[in-house]
C-alpha cells in the first residue's frame, strides 16, 4: 500500500514555503479545509498566491490568514463577505485578481488534465478580456469570440473531503464537493484533509470522486467547526 | 407597481415545463416561490447542484448543503451533486435553459454590469460572466432606477460590463421589457397602476412603445 497518510495538518504542510501559489477548496465556507488553513495561520508563512473561490469571512477561512497579512495576492470570483478583504484591496495593499468563477475552476480542471489552455466565452468584452488572446470558433453552429485562459501553476493545492483512504482516494460530500475536486486535480502537491480516514477498500471503487493518485499527502481533520454563512430556514407550514 | 415579490411572481410565468433554470441571488431567488405546482422544473445552482429543494426546516440545517448564494437549503428527489467545473461546463454547453438574474445596469442592445461599482464596491462576479456569455435566455429582475433615482435602463452601461449583448428581457417594478435584436426596450407589459408616461420618466434608454 501506497500510504499518504501524515500525523497532523502541520507536518501535511511542512513543505509550504513563504512565496509559494496555494489552491485552497470550498465554496463560501462550505468544504473548507479548516485544519490545513489553521495551520498555515500558526506556520508564519507569508507572501502566499492564494487561489480559492472566496476570501473566507473576517474571522473565519481565508479571511484568518488575510488578518495576520500571510497573504499577498488572491484569485477569486467573489469576495462579497469580508470587510477587511476589501479593505486591504481597496487601498493596495493586497493583489487581487478577480476572474470569473467558471474560467476559475475551468483554470483548475486544465491543470489536472494536463492542457495549458482552455476557451472561453466568459468574460469576453468586459475588463477580463484585456490582454488576453481572443480567438473566433464556431461552435454547436454558432460563431462565437473566446478567451484564452491559461492551466494555473499551483504549487500546493489545499483541500477537505468527506472520507479518504490511506492511499488518498477522496469521497466528498453534498455541495462541499464544490471546488475540492478539481483542485485535488490541479496542485503539483495536494494535501487533502478529511472528516474520516480510513482503510483501502473501505471506499467503495465506484464511487471515488478523487483518485489517489493527485494526492499527495491525507490526514485526519479534527475538531470540525463548518460553520454556516447565511442560516436560511423556513416554518413548518411553508412549502418553498 | 409591483414590489419584489411581485416581479419574482411575473418572472415566474416565463418558466417552462422541463426548464433546467440557474436563479441568481437577490429577487431571482424568489421566483422559486412561485413556480405553478403543474410544471416540472429542476434549478440549478451553480456551486454544484441540480435539484435544489426550499429551505431546511429549523434545526435540520447542513453546512455542506448550500446554495451559491451560501444560504442552507435542502434537496429534493433527482437531485445530483457535481464539481465546480462541471457546474460550469453544463453553462457553457447550454444545458441550462434560462438564467435569472440581478443586475446594476442593463443597455438597450442587452449589455449587462452587475459585478462592480469601481472605487467603491469590489465583490466580483462569482458566476455571472461565465453565465451571461453562454445562456441562450437570460432574464434580468431588477429596480428600475437606482437608489439616486437613476435609470438602470441605459443607452449604453457606465459601470464595468459582466457581459456583452445577453440580456434578452428585463422585469421591474414598472414593468417586462424585451430587447430588440436590433436595440431597444420593447415595453410588453406596464405593471399594474403604472402608466406609461412614468416609464418613460424613468428610462433613459430606448423605450419602444
Amino acid at each position: 500500500m501506497i500510504d499518504k497518510t501524515v500525523s497532523s495538518a502541520s507536518a501535511a504542510i511542512s513543505d509550504i514555503r513563504s512565496g509559494m501559489t496555494l489552491a485552497v477548496g470550498g465554496f463560501g465556507l462550505c468544504g473548507i479545509p479548516e485544519n490545513l488553513i489553521s495551520a498555515l495561520l500558526s506556520s508564519g508563512i507569508t507572501n502566499l498566491t492564494c487561489i480559492s473561490n472566496n476570501a473566507g469571512v473576517d474571522d473565519f477561512g481565508l479571511g484568518l490568514l488575510l488578518q495576520k497579512k500571510q497573504i499577498k495576492k488572491m484569485i477569486a470570483s467573489y469576495v462579497g463577505e469580508n470587510a477587511a478583504f476589501e479593505r486591504q484591496m481597496l487601498s493596495g495593499e493586497l493583489e487581487v485578481d478577480l476572474i470569473p468563477q467558471g474560467t476559475l475552476a475551468t483554470r483548475c480542471l486544465a491543470a489536472g488534465y494536463g492542457m495549458p489552455a482552455i476557451f472561453t466565452p466568459a468574460g469576453v468584452g468586459t475588463e477580463v478580456a484585456k490582454g488576453k488572446e481572443s480567438r473566433k470558433f464556431t461552435f454547436h453552429g454558432v460563431e462565437k469570440e473566446y478567451l484564452m485562459e491559461t492551466a494555473f501553476e499551483i504549487d500546493f493545492s489545499l483541500v477537505k473531503a468527506w472520507k479518504g483512504d490511506r492511499m488518498g482516494n477522496l469521497v466528498y460530500r453534498a455541495t462541499a464537493l464544490n471546488f475540492n475536486h478539481v483542485m485535488a486535480m490541479a496542485g503539483k502537491t495536494t494535501i487533502a484533509e478529511v472528516e474520516e480516514l480510513v482503510e483501502p477498500g473501505e471506499l467503495d471503487p465506484n464511487f471515488i470522486h478523487t483518485p489517489g493518485i493527485y494526492v499527495s499527502k491525507i490526514v485526519q481533520g479534527v475538531h470540525y467547526e463548518k460553520r454556516i454563512e447565511q442560516r436560511t430556514i423556513r416554518a413548518r407550514n411553508q412549502s418553498f | 407597481m409591483l414590489d419584489k415579490n411581485g416581479i419574482a411572481k411575473r418572472i415566474a410565468q416565463e418558466v417552462k415545463d422541463g426548464y433546467y433554470v440557474n436563479l441568481g441571488i437577490g429577487i431571482p431567488t424568489l421566483v422559486a416561490n412561485y413556480i405553478p405546482d403543474n410544471i416540472n422544473v429542476v434549478l440549478q445552482s451553480e456551486n454544484g447542484l441540480l435539484g435544489m429543494g426550499p429551505f431546511p426546516f429549523e434545526g435540520e440545517e447542513d453546512a455542506d448543503y448550500i446554495n451559491a448564494g451560501k444560504q442552507t437549503i435542502t434537496t429534493v428527489p433527482g437531485s445530483a451533486f457535481f464539481d465546480s467545473a462541471m457546474s460550469f461546463g453544463m453553462i457553457r454547453a447550454r444545458k441550462i435553459h434560462l438564467t435569472i438574474l440581478g443586475a446594476m445596469e442593463v443597455s438597450e442592445n442587452g449589455d449587462i454590469a452587475n459585478w462592480k461599482i469601481p472605487g467603491k464596491m469590489v465583490k466580483g462576479m462569482g458566476g455571472a460572466m461565465d453565465l451571461v456569455a453562454s445562456a441562450e435566455n437570460i432574464i434580468v429582475a431588477m429596480q428600475h432606477v437606482n437608489k439616486a433615482g437613476e435609470s438602470k435602463l441605459l443607452p449604453e452601461c457606465t459601470l464595468p460590463l459582466t457581459g456583452i449583448r445577453c440580456v434578452k428581457k428585463v422585469v421591474t417594478e414598472l414593468g417586462v421589457f424585451d430587447i430588440l435584436p436590433e436595440g431597444g426596450f420593447k415595453l410588453v407589459e406596464c405593471a399594474p397602476d403604472v402608466t406609461i408616461e412614468q416609464i418613460k420618466a424613468a428610462t433613459k434608454g430606448r423605450l419602444i412603445v
